[in-house]
């Protein structure tokens, strides 16, 4: 009779998005901005020209990588809200190792650097994991205050040891030496997009079609029935969020390697944070998430390209946020609709029956 | 240290701690309530640049300081409407508030950079109380704000412990179904306190850019409205042990600060990790020491009275 539920889902997902620019165009009009102006703007900023097209997905590449980390964790019920610091140390890792040993042949460097930042995102995730393994401390506090600490440590590096000595006291370090750059796929797109997209793969096959997945799922909706089955909860919190860490970090190895060839101040602007917008929107859904992260992507770039007509680009965190809120909202909607075919059903079969 | 920077030191930690006491006590409401804010972080930047804004607008510095009350109140308000109201996931949506205050803070706060506030609050000596030895020092030649956030944890201890009111706003936090049975309007008062808690998130904003900086930059409250809600779980929900916790940690951002002038050779941005580390600190010894802490029973639970 009415339409398939999965139908309905997605409309009210993505009535949810549409909402949230509907509201986005109500606060640009109401702070003298012309709205249609300005998502015009943003749309040809993010995809108008091939090279809009280009910087939009290198931006897609970190949010893919820190979104499906966070989609992990959140899968199990971790509340890793630690992304942009392990995505930070990821990038520390592999700026290590680039400046510390220029010498070294690409072939040495780059997987070096790879290893290196998956390592560094796995270790600032094991911190917050150990605590809560075994001390039962809450990781919602404490993978947030280690982001502040992570953003500090790049600016004790990047004033002090790491700063280029050519470049007075800006709050970055000297170039990487080019065997240390991520090789391109095609214009200025890197090598970490093709990571990403086989991260995507790896995560949507073990969270769908693996024992371990099924594991991490039933540990993360009913962990009291995960301990009754005897899941080792303990092990799997420590490699869940070491994983999670891990593709953040290599986030980070991206960022420094692929795309500004240096460590520096405010390497990324807050990927780390948007991750969680990004893997709640696709609903903890691996290939989602890569949508997901391409339209969030967009509108970072968009944000940036109408900053010249006088728009803030905190526009595209706003809207963002705003995405967040509506499709939390709308989940509401979901249950009702749920509900009450659950009673339609009742009744028809109450009624069938003599 | 000599004694006189001892009590600058301490004087210090009262004005840091300020913020964490309007935004903890503020959390100690919504969670009383039995429901969880994470948003408190964008409530306050939201209130500060709203303050900000009015200050440069108006030229009243009480005024500023109520338009960051109301801001807040109306970010919170919204974060009653999802979760009260349409059930949603109390964790999400708080972090939902702290990213979207962040972005809106920022957008609305871009023609204020770099603009001084004309109206700060300074600080004012209390007649007799002022003058006080010691005591006087570190307590009462503080700014205005600062004397408000002693009257407001006192006032918020006795209203939650000692009230009907209070008490009603306990029963919701515990059990929202034995509130409803006692008459007690459980979505009014969580609405009420999720917003007063909210308004006072928006006056830790403003304090910092009314008072304590007083200017506005984006950002500002780097992660202070994270450090306030490790601090409700440090004091159990209780507003006087938030007053002691607020110090604890404003001592220890003072220290941050003031270290290097006391001659030791440290990095400062190393120091600017203290606050930082001290909570990861606080928190695992609470949670080591204290398993069985008291947590309100209802705490993230959506009510709806059909089910």
């Amino acid at each position: 009779m009415a339409t398939a539920p999965w139908a309905e889902a997605v409309a009210i997902r993505v009535g949810s998005i549409v909402a949230a620019f509907i509201t986005g165009a109500v606060f640009l009009a109401a702070t003298g901005h012309d709205p249609w102006r300005a998502y015009r703007e943003m749309t040809n900023g993010a995809f108008g020209s091939l090279f809009a097209v280009e910087q939009t997905l290198i931006k897609a590449i970190p949010l893919m990588l820190t979104g499906l980390g966070v989609t992990l964790a959140f899968t199990m019920g971790l509340w890793n809200i630690g992304a942009e610091g392990q995505l930070v140390v990821g990038a520390l890792g592999a700026s290590w190792l680039a400046l510390s040993a220029p010498h070294l042949p690409a072939a040495v460097m780059l997987p070096g650097i790879v290893l290196l930042g998956l390592a560094g995102g796995a270790m600032w995730a094991l911190i917050p994991a150990v605590l809560r393994a075994f001390a039962g401390m809450n990781e919602i506090i404490s993978t947030l205050m280690l982001n502040y600490v992570a953003l500090l440590w790049v600016d004790y590096l990047v004033f002090g040891v790491w700063a280029d000595p050519a470049a007075f006291s800006f709050p970055y370090s000297r170039v990487f030496p080019t065997s240390a750059h991520l090789p391109t796929l095609f214009g200025d797109v890197h090598l970490g997009l093709v990571l990403a997209l086989a991260a995507t793969a790896g995560l949507a096959v073990l969270l769908s079609r693996t024992h371990w997945g099924y594991e991490i799922r039933t540990v993360g909706t009913s962990p009291a029935a995960a301990r009754y089955a005897g899941m080792p909860v303990r092990r799997n919190i420590l490699v869940v969020m070491a994983i999670s860490g891990a593709l953040s970090g290599l986030a980070g190895m991206g960022e420094v390697s692929g795309v500004i060839h240096r460590i520096q101040q405010g390497l990324s602007p807050g990927y780390g944070f948007t991750a969680i917008i990004v893997a709640w929107v696709a609903q903890l859904r691996p290939w989602a998430v890569v949508i997901v992260a391409v339209l969030f992507a967009a509108l970072l770039n968009g944000g940036f390209v109408i900053q010249m007509t006088g728009v803030p680009a905190a526009i595209a965190y706003m809207l963002q946020a705003l995405i967040l809120t509506f499709v939390l909202g709308s989940e509401y909607l979901l249950r009702r609709l749920r509900r009450r075919r659950a009673v339609a059903t009742t009744r028809a079969a109450l009624a069938g029956s003599p | 240290m000599n004694p006189d920077q001892i009590v600058l030191l301490l004087a210090a930690a009262v004005a840091s701690g300020a913020p964490l006491i309007f935004a903890g006590i503020g959390e100690v409401l919504a969670e009383r309530s039995g429901v969880l804010n994470l948003g408190i972080e964008g409530m306050m930047l939201v209130g500060a640049v709203a303050g900000f804004a009015a200050a440069v607008v108006t030229g009243n510095a009480w005024l500023a300081a109520a338009t960051a009350l109301a801001a807040g109140g109306l970010m919170a308000a919204g974060h009653a409407l999802l979760t009260v109201t349409l059930g949603a996931e109390q964790v999400t949506t708080g972090l939902a508030l702290a990213l979207f205050g962040t972005g809106l803070s920022a957008f609305v706060g871009k023609p204020f950079i770099g603009i001084p506030n004309p109206v700060p609050f300074r600080a004012v000596a209390l007649p007799g109380l002022g003058d006080l030895p010691v005591l006087g020092r570190i307590f009462f030649r503080q700014d205005a704000l600062v004397y408000v956030s002693y009257a407001l944890a006192l006032v918020a201890w006795w209203w939650i412990t000692r009230t009907r009111p209070g008490l009603h706003l306990r029963a919701c936090g515990e059990s929202p179904e034995a509130a409803d049975a006692m008459g007690v309007n459980v979505t009014a008062t969580r609405y009420g306190a999720v917003i007063a808690g909210g308004g006072l998130a928006g006056l830790a904003g403003g304090y910092l850019s009314l008072a304590y900086t007083p200017a506005w930059t984006e950002n500002m409250t780097g992660g202070l409205g994270w450090i306030a809600v490790a601090l409700v779980i440090f004091a159990t929900w209780n507003p006087l042990r938030l007053l002691a916790g607020a110090y604890l940690f404003g001592a220890v951002d003072a220290l941050g600060f003031r270290v290097q002038l006391l001659g030791v050779e440290t990095s400062s941005i190393l120091l600017r990790m203290l606050p930082y580390l001290f909570t990861l600190m606080v928190l695992l010894v609470i949670t080591l020491v204290r398993r069985q802490a008291y947590v309100p029973a209802a705490l993230g639970r959506t009510y709806f009275r059909e089910e």
